[in-house]
């Protein structure tokens, strides 16, 4: 029966790892087919991430292995008595450094990816100059605040400002900011593509930066329970090329400025041109 | 089957009647009793009774997961006849928030500190029993309170919708979540009855080890049970108070607008704006301070249950009995200051993300050293694969991959996209179900004889064990990948969304070997009661172990012990070397040469005597 058991417990850790082995060919892994992150930041999240894969992986192969194999031999023990050990110094010193240093190793190696994404003070420039939008989260939807176009976002609503629900648009190639928050209750804003997610908390308007490299449409949901409909803050984020985002935008004011009698641009020019007399 | 025939050497038999007056009638027997050996049965039955509670509440969850929006079978048609028998989105909320609240503060922290630690302490120390009854009886009649709340707000008052974790706005203002007005306030009600539960046992606790400890028995020959017990009442009582203060102020908010959480400006379903002041990330510092020690207060116990086991069932002594003590002690203490790894994503300051993220990967080594010592305690071992041995394995097996991928959620960038993802539902339900749970079902396995004189049944147990093990990594491991493909946890229909669409099969998966899992539970519960009347009459000591309590007559009678303890050794004295048998009891002060062989007479003739 002891070979059984050994079977049983060596059975399971190979069966995982066996389906994570299959993990990227058969969907298993990151969304979108097992797309490479759309973002530089998310890449190098994505190495972090396969570094420790790989760490973890010895150490879950090389225990359960022991483990097995230890079973193995107590059950089959032909000695009289077991061993008599209370312990060993030298063991627990080298089973407690050698973890130690690689977990210090992992510490320190992953400071620079976190300083990149959240520390405010290496954010890129270019995006904390000129943030793109403002977006605010509610119940149960996304709320998008962009500038007029030629003009900077600012912290209260203007007149002129251009506002989208659920669909973010937004350029690729270079780093955009958004500043992030929320009108009644918790909610956190979850772009899986890009490795992002940020909690919008109510009361503070916190900045967060990304860039995505690639054109495409990417879910944007909600990862923080917000309520009954907490499922349904499906949104999406439409990245694309400058120029397109250009064109968006002016399509966005048309629509939203427009007083049915098809005097959008005359508007339009009017307020660009006050704004540059200011 | 050896039983202990004869009075350790060195005893002497108590002769004067106990020191504090028997039990009288039923009541204060079996019902109000200030035994801390009922206390712990009462403990028992009644977190059981709640696994069922909080199991069935996962199958729910489960179910809507696998068939979104499908007449759930048996219960649905029943319960929402309006709905045709579909789970609403509320309820669902419901059905996870109290999923986590039951198998947490009703399951799985008092069936650790609440039936182990009651039982054990004294039998384990050699003291006759608490060093305050009473407040161990109140301790288990706290929780009445606590279930009757609890039940309250989710039956009557319409369901607690913010969680298990209560996080505000949406747990602090009534309008956030329509109909959960007085649902949440009971729901606080009956965290703060489990609280003062808890905090009543961990003095106890606390008080009994210090103080009545049996001649002999200094700290470090206590077992490793005793010491998962130690650290955990000591974890309770400083990092409880915390929650208590926290739910009192989030009472305090809903009843009387006293602002601790929120800030002002909040439009929340078409209200006027608050009027605040507070701050929502406040409630999660007080709250994971408390929390994240609690999860050790739901680990250790059992770290310290199954090193006593598997030393026992290896025949073998506990390898490195003071680097597992002192690798306790470190997981106890830096267990405090890695409560900000909840909330990398939460807006708290990035760079102190970055100091608990140090502090959290360093958890990791105790983990690690506590792993490789069991494992070394195995190796050399003289081993016999029975029910409590499986368990144990199983423990081990499966605490190694909620501790590896807890390592993925240490590190921040990478935490920050498993952050509220399955990732992190694997990664604990590894740890609670996969580790603890586990190591309970081994300890009810192995200290059965004890509690009621009677061996539990082996081929019950292994099928039991066979497939709650196949049912709990199916269902737990595919979950991994869910977090990998970014699916949320909380979501009453994650295929609303795109990129999530093709889980469904996988989902359906996991529900399955949910539902295979949890029918295995109802062998446990065959085999528990079954063997309570029916099972073979266990000795003093029906395992060969070492501790203390195996030395008392199973069940031991009201003052536990019918000699005087006395402790000479370590707790693991296994593979002695030139003795009559191959372990040496604590109460023991030496083995008898090889060759003299105890006469064998019955546990009866003992009593006798």
């Amino acid at each position: 029966m002891g070979k059984g058991w050994c079977l049983f417990f060596l059975f399971w850790p190979v069966a995982a790892v066996a389906s994570c082995a299959m993990a990227p060919f058969v969907n298993w892994s990151f969304p979108y087919d097992n797309a490479q992150a759309a973002s530089n930041l998310g890449i190098r999240i994505d190495g972090l991430f396969y570094l420790i894969l790989v760490i973890t992986a010895i150490v879950f192969i090389g225990t359960q292995a022991v483990l097995v194999y230890a079973l193995w031999r107590s059950v089959n023990n032909r000695e009289k008595r077991a061993m008599h050990i209370h312990g060993n110094h030298k063991l627990e010193l080298i089973w407690s450094i050698i973890p130690g240093v690689i977990l210090l190793f992992l510490s320190i190696y992953q400071m620079n990816i976190w300083a990149d994404f959240r520390i405010k003070k290496y954010f890129p420039e270019a995006a904390v100059k000129a943030p793109l939008a403002e977006v605010t989260a509610r119940q149960f939807e996304w709320r998008f605040r962009y500038p007029a176009i030629g003009k900077k976002l600012q912290q209260k609503p203007q007149s002129d400002d251009l506002y989208s629900v659920n669909e973010l648009h937004v350029p690729f190639g270079k780093p955009v900011l958004i500043q992030l928050r929320s009108d009644d209750v918790q909610h956190s804003f979850f772009l899986p593509a890009l490795r992002v997610k940020q909690d919008a908390l109510p009361g503070l308007q916190i900045p967060v930066w990304f860039e995505a490299n690639k054109p495409g449409i990417y879910d944007l949901v909600c990862a923080e329970l917000c309520g009954w409909g907490h499922y349904k803050m499906k949104a999406h984020v439409i990245v694309e090329s400058d120029g397109e985002y250009q064109k968006y935008l002016k399509n966005l004011t048309q629509k939203q400025f427009y007083d049915g009698l098809g005097k959008i641009a005359s508007k339009d020019s009017s307020r660009e041109s006050e704004a540059a007399e200011k | 089957m050896s039983v202990l025939n004869h009075p350790p050497t060195g005893l002497q038999p108590i002769l004067k009647p106990q020191a504090h007056h028997a039990p009288g009638n039923f009541i204060t027997k079996y019902i109000f009793s200030t035994d801390h050996k009922i206390i712990a049965v009462q403990f028992l039955f009644t977190t059981l009774l709640m696994m069922i509670v909080g199991g069935a509440l996962a199958l729910a969850v489960r179910w809507q997961l696998a068939f979104p929006w499908e007449s759930m079978p048996i219960v649905g048609p029943w319960l929402f006849a309006a709905e045709g028998g579909q789970i609403s989105p509320e309820f669902y909320t419901m059905l996870f928030t109290m999923h986590a609240t039951v198998m947490i503060f009703l399951v799985i922290i008092p069936i650790l500190a609440g039936t182990f630690g009651n039982f054990l302490i004294p039998l384990m120390i050699g003291a006759d029993d608490m060093a305050f009854p009473k407040l161990n009886m109140l301790s288990y009649w706290f929780m009445w309170p606590a279930i009757a709340c609890f039940g309250l707000s989710f039956a009557y008052a319409g369901g607690p919708a913010a969680g298990w974790t209560s996080y505000p706005i949406l747990a602090d203002l009534a309008q956030a979540a329509p109909g959960s007005g007085n649902a949440q306030t009971l729901w606080l009600f009956g965290v703060t009855f489990i609280g003062f539960s808890s905090m009543m046992g961990s003095i106890n606790y606390m008080t009994t080890i210090i103080n009545m400890r049996a001649p002999g028995m200094t700290f470090f020959r206590l077992p490793m049970t005793i010491w998962g017990l130690f650290i955990t009442a000591i974890l309770q009582a400083f990092a409880l108070p915390v929650l208590t203060a926290g739910g009192f102020m989030q009472v305090a908010d809903r009843l009387l607008g006293t602002c601790f959480f929120y800030p002002s400006g909040l439009v929340i379903n078409n209200a006027a704006p608050t009027v605040g002041g507070g701050q929502a990330l406040l409630w999660q510092h007080l709250f994971w301070f408390y929390s994240h020690p609690a999860v050790y207060i739901m680990l250790l116990p059992v770290m310290g249950m199954v090193s006593d086991m598997l030393s026992c069932m290896c025949r073998k002594p506990l390898f490195g009995y003071k680097p597992m003590v002192i690798s306790m002690s470190a997981i106890a203490s830096l267990g405090f200051i890695v409560w900000g790894h909840h909330m990398y994503t939460s807006g708290m300051n990035p760079a102190v993300g970055m100091a608990f993220m140090v502090a959290t990967m360093m958890i990791a080594l105790p983990s690690a050293v506590k792993t490789f010592n069991w494992t070394a305690t195995i190796w050399g071992g003289k081993l016999e694969f029975n029910t409590v041995t499986l368990n144990c394995i199983a423990f081990l097996s499966m605490f190694i991959v909620g501790g590896l991928s807890g390592i993925f959620m240490a590190a921040v960038p990478v935490d920050v996209y498993f952050h509220d993802t399955y990732f992190i539902v694997a990664h604990f339900h590894y740890v609670l179900f996969g580790a603890t749970l586990f190591g309970v079902f081994a300890a009810i396995q192995f200290w059965f004889p004890k509690m009621f004189g009677r061996m539990m049944n082996e081929k019950l147990g292994k099928t039991h064990f066979v497939l709650t093990f196949i049912g709990a990594n199916g269902t737990f491991f595919p979950m991994h990948f869910l977090g990998m493909q970014g699916m949320p946890r909380r979501y009453a229909d994650p295929y609303l969304h795109g990129y999530l669409e093709h889980l469904v099969p996988m989902n359906q998966f996991m529900t399955i070997s949910a539902i295979i899992m949890g029918l295995a539970q109802i062998l446990l519960f065959i085999n528990i009661f079954y063997s309570m009347f029916w099972g073979p009459k266990a000795g003093r000591n029906p395992w060969n172990a070492t501790t203390l309590e195996w030395a008392a007559p199973s069940p031991p009678g009201h003052g536990n012990f019918d000699f005087v303890p006395m402790i000479y050794h370590g707790p693991n004295e296994y593979a002695v070397e030139n003795g009559d048998k191959d372990f040496l009891m604590q109460s023991e002060k030496e083995c008898l040469p090889p060759d003299k062989k105890h006469e064998t007479d019955t546990d009866e003739t003992e009593t006798s005597e």
